[in-house]
């Protein structure tokens, strides 16, 4: 029972913020409403005992993209209340299309009958049976990642250098 | 320990993504517009988590891994093109940025 109470509770959480990313009049309360959505949704990876991932997802996610957000934010001082929206129709069209996408997923998973998972605790989410896998089975992704993010470093390095002008 | 059935995840992400799908769309600050596909991505993460768990494959987790990865490498890639066309413009309004040539 404590599992859908905390399950309910992350979720109201996690959809909570990320209304509140969209409905911020500033851009740095957006930030802050997604590092709580990105908390939230490290609470339901631990909730499914997917501890590495809960783990990572807290430092990569909250604790080094959304600082990168904080930086951008507050040193090109981009912390201005937008002035004018977008057409309504726009925005309504988005929010009707939106809908329709939730509406389609949601009605296909609502008439069938409620399927559990396999075991209650599993402990493929732990650090050690993961990285088991990861460096066995998944050896060549991982390696190829090292080279994404080399070149990931090069080219925003490249792209923030101040031109000769 | 109670299992949630898996259609709960099914909908809870499908939530988040039409979330910040419609965050894509209607926002015209290009940083809000990063963060709505932050989200975008986030939810898939949970949901490949959940179903990972659901058929105890730990690939699931490791696509996970992946995803942050390359998530990762995009936020900084991203990030630079913003505050390089904010040096040049003075402006990060995607409607203002909607030409290639200024």
């Amino acid at each position: 029972m404590l599992t859908k109470y905390l399950f309910f509770f992350f979720a109201l959480l996690a959809i909570y913020s990320a209304v509140m990313v969209l409905v911020s009049r500033k851009p740095i309360h957006s930030v802050l409403y997604l590092t709580l959505t990105f908390l939230a949704i490290a609470g339901h990876f631990i909730l499914l005992n997917a501890q590495f991932i809960a783990i990572v997802n807290v430092i990569v996610y909250a604790g080094a993209i959304m600082v990168l957000f904080l930086f951008t934010v507050m040193l090109l001082n981009l912390n201005v209340r937008a002035e004018l929206n977008k057409p309504f129709l726009v925005n309504l069209t988005a929010v009707i299309a939106g809908g329709l996408l939730f509406l389609t997923i949601t009605g296909a998973v609502a008439g069938m009958e409620r399927l559990h998972g396999s075991s209650p605790l599993t402990q493929i989410g732990l650090v050690k049976n993961l990285g088991q896998v990861l460096f066995s089975e998944f050896r060549l992704p991982f390696e190829v990642s090292s080279v994404l993010f080399l070149s990931a470093m090069v080219g925003s390095v490249m792209l923030g250098k101040k031109t000769g002008d | 320990m109670t299992m949630i059935p898996i259609q709960y995840y099914i909908v809870l992400c499908s939530l988040l993504f039409t979330i910040g799908l419609v965050g894509v769309l209607i926002k015209r600050n290009a940083l809000v517009i990063f963060m709505s596909i932050e989200l975008m991505l986030n939810s898939v993460n949970l949901l490949l988590v959940a179903f990972s768990v659901f058929h105890n494959d730990p690939s699931g987790q490791i696509f996970v891994f992946f995803v942050m990865v390359v998530a990762a490498a995009e936020i900084a890639v991203g990030l630079a093109i913003v505050v390089m066309v904010y040096r040049h413009t003075h402006s990060i309004d995607i409607n203002y940025l909607n030409r290639l040539k200024w």
